[in-house]
């Protein structure tokens, strides 16, 4: 098991190298960097200034170098400039060069600036993330348990009619993406054209103060998308159960229906539902995203498309560096639950 | 004139459609008549789930392609008509001229265009990228996921890592990197394209040498005309370079299709690897090896057509994701013009207003779920049908 783990981990490693590279090269071609100079700079820069303002701030250098000071294992650059200045990687401009770190990357725990928002990256990510969480913790709280007993009433009577109407329900859900049930939601909760107006229709409020009826409605569109799908799956695998021996043993021998249900077929019934929650969590950064967007609430998400509008290189990076850690950290931990719940299966 | 009430809407609406309810209905008709003779589809209409799903997709493939032969549709998507901006649905067109339409049926936009014309343009804009985004990401998956299944070792190690690469990426973020001007300026999507478009020539080409080529005339037939259609089409589609003229490709477009491919056949491949591994353990596998086939007959002749029942299901549900995926780009404005009608655009143009005005949001947002819930269905009842024998 440790060596399976530790396997992973160095996959999961090698695939962020990978990966943030690849962000690393496209926001670093050089049409980005004209903008990324001219937005920064001044607009009407000509060419040969654009230039001499690239290559005055180390944007200029082959793309392997930059990336591995990025790192930080590549000693970042101290660059004099035409205009006399000399300007660096690891300290302000005008400071002396002599007196900075001569490595400043991720590994040393600088995250780089952003551009957009004027500050350092790695305390966005902190703050926005911590937003995000506690959204992702109420959708969590709502769609897990809504999920598992929506599945569960389906499958443990499978073709009832109780089955076929939940069945109809998961199947709407997984087809409604949240742009479209986040303005379905909008329209009829908050409009004053319907006139039921129960909810706020911006979340912004929800970042210092989050109510029950400003932050209900994002956190219900982003459970929803996800919701049909664990009970579809969660569905299979009780009516799966349902049909195994010992539940008709256990019926042979008497025991009442809501007795078979919780006690000797819930237990297996969850096994599968397990892998698809963990897996479902970088399914759902998508949600957030679109979310953040519509309900104008500042998060994660949120961060991304600013980011991601205005090229702003290196939050881009730590938005990719922190998306991919979820996403191979929930693999990890879905694959070793697996195991754990699930005796018959051994990881060699 | 007055506005219509809401009935005279709907019949208006249904009256506005009949091109495509006389096609549903004959497509029901001799589908349900030969139902016996075709095979799994025909299957199909044993189950009402699938039914349901089948007329849902079939009206949108319809309203798509009438609307695109200009045989419905009140309006042109892109005219603007003074004084109906933000106008609610039923309202009669102020100085409608000879042979225009009396009414904007479903209302205006905020920049005074008919909604209900824009919401057929839409539907082309869905039909016209997705079922052929999904065929291009099979086309990959496939071609990849088989080897990587049926040799393992190496290659499936270095396939596998660079699919879950590609998955680990948030979609989004994907999107933006790829779609945005600066990006499209460098030529990488082209590229992209250029690689990608490949596949379904080489998966051609496989296919027909591994099954002909002990008949030399035949393969020969058959590779030629692959190869002279494939590669013109991928010279004109690809590069823009199509030597005679005739096909060409708005570039825009081209970036938003190469995006949802590259987007998709990570997990078409993943899916592929997962069933080919399953099947290639099979006896009739073991008593190809031993008659002397070669693998990618055994490949693409054996394994692929005993995989395709959850294939064809998982195409069904991808072309639904697809749809998704295209008005996830839509509405964050990537790729595709502003003007553009396609639903995703239409939904984060009219959500701007929607405390106040819901005729412009909401025709689009249903559209789309209806369309991807009709994927859905048909997905499931083909399901239990294929699942049935």
């Amino acid at each position: 098991m440790g060596l399976f783990i530790l396997r992973r981990l160095l996959t999961m490693i090698g695939t962020a190298l990978c990966l943030t590279f690849i962000v690393f090269w496209l926001t670093n071609l050089y049409p980005n960097m004209e903008k990324l100079a001219k937005t920064q700079g001044n607009q009407r820069m000509t060419d040969e200034q654009v230039e001499s303002w690239l290559s005055s701030r180390g944007y200029l250098q082959p793309t392997p170098v930059k990336y591995g000071q990025w790192l930080g294992v590549l000693p970042g650059q101290v660059i004099e400039g035409p205009d006399g200045t000399t300007r660096g990687r690891c300290f302000a401009d005008g400071a002396d060069p002599d007196a900075a770190p001569r490595f400043c990357g991720v590994l040393q725990g600088n995250w780089g600036f952003s551009t957009v928002f004027k500050d350092d990256v790695g305390d966005i990510l902190v703050t926005r993330l911590a937003l995000t969480g506690k959204l992702m913790f109420w959708v969590m709280l709502l769609m897990v348990p809504a999920a598992l007993i929506v599945g569960v009433l389906a499958g443990m009577r499978e073709g009832s009619r109780t089955d076929r109407s939940l069945s109809v329900v998961s199947i709407v859900s997984t087809a409604t993406p949240e742009y479209v049930s986040g303005v379905i939601l909008i329209a009829v909760f908050t409009s004053s054209a319907v006139g039921l107006k129960w909810f706020k229709g911006t979340a912004t409020g929800a970042m210092d103060d989050a109510s029950f009826d400003n932050f209900f409605l994002p956190v219900l569109t982003i459970a929803l998308y996800g919701m049909g799908y664990i009970a579809r799956m969660t569905r299979a695998s009780m009516a799966e159960v349902m049909t195994a021996q010992y539940i008709r043993t256990a019926r042979l021998k008497g025991v009442s229906f809501p007795n078979i249900v919780l006690k000797h077929a819930l237990r297996n019934a969850l096994i599968a539902p397990f892998t698809v929650i963990m897996l479902q969590i970088p399914w759902l950064l998508n949600g957030v995203v679109i979310v953040e967007t519509l309900f104008n609430y500042k998060g994660f998400g949120w961060t991304l498309v600013q980011a991601a509008q205005n090229n702003d290189i290196e939050m881009l990076l730590g938005v990719s560096v922190v998306s991919v850690i979820v996403v191979l950290a929930t693999q990890l931990i879905s694959d070793i639950g697996y195991v754990y719940l699930n005796p018959r299966i051994s990881v060699s | 004139m007055e506005p219509l009430s809401t009935v005279q809407i709907v019949v208006a609406i249904l009256t506005e459609l009949l091109p495509v309810w006389i096609a549903l209905a004959l497509t029901f008709l001799l589908s349900i008549g030969f139902r016996r003779k075709l095979g799994l589809y025909g299957k199909l209409f044993d189950s009402t789930i699938g039914m349901v799903g089948f007329a849902i997709v079939m009206f949108w493939v319809f309203v798509a392609v009438f609307g695109a032969m200009d045989l419905i549709g009140t309006h042109p998507p892109l005219a603007q008509a003074s004084g109906m901006k933000n106008k609610l649905p039923g309202t009669p067109l102020s100085g409608a001229g000879e042979g225009e339409y009396a009414f904007y049926l479903l209302g205006g936009d905020n920049l005074a265009r008919d909604v209900f014309s824009r919401v057929i343009a839409g539907s082309w804009e869905v039909i016209k990228i997705a079922p052929f985004a999904t065929l291009f990401a099979f086309m990959v998956g496939i071609t990849l996921g088989l080897p990587a299944a049926y040799y393992g070792g190496r290659l499936d190690t270095v396939l596998s890592f660079v699919a879950n690469l590609v998955l680990a990426f948030p979609v989004i973020l994907l999107f933006y990197l790829l779609v945005t001007p600066e990006i499209v300026a460098t030529g990488i999507p082209v590229y992209m394209a250029a690689v990608l478009f490949l596949f379904p020539i080489i998966f051609l080409v496989i296919l027909f040498n591994s099954r002909f080529f002990v008949q030399p005339v035949k393969r020969n037939i058959y590779l030629g005309l692959t190869l002279v259609v494939g590669l013109w089409l991928y010279l004109g589609i690809a590069w823009n370079a199509d030597p005679l003229g005739i096909i060409s490709f708005p570039p825009n477009l081209l970036v938003v299709f190469v995006a949802v491919v590259f987007v998709n056949s990570p997990t078409v491949f993943r899916i592929v690897r997962g069933l080919a591994m399953d099947i290639k353990t099979r006896d009739y596998v073991a008593a190809a090896q031993t008659r002397g086939e070669g693998p990618w007959y055994i490949m693409l002749w054996e394994i692929l057509p005993n995989a395709r029942g959850p294939l064809i299901v998982d195409f069904c549900l991808r072309i639904g994701y697809t749809t998704i995926l295209l008005g996830t780009l839509g509405f964050f404005g990537l790729g595709l013009s502003p003007e553009s009608p396609d639903w995703g655009s239409t939904i984060n143009e009219g959500r701007k207003l929607l405390s106040i005005y819901l005729h412009p949001a909401l025709p689009p947002a249903l559209s789309l779920l209806s369309l991807v819930l009709g994927l859905n269905l048909l997905a499931d009842g083909l399901r239990e049908e294929s699942l049935r024998d």
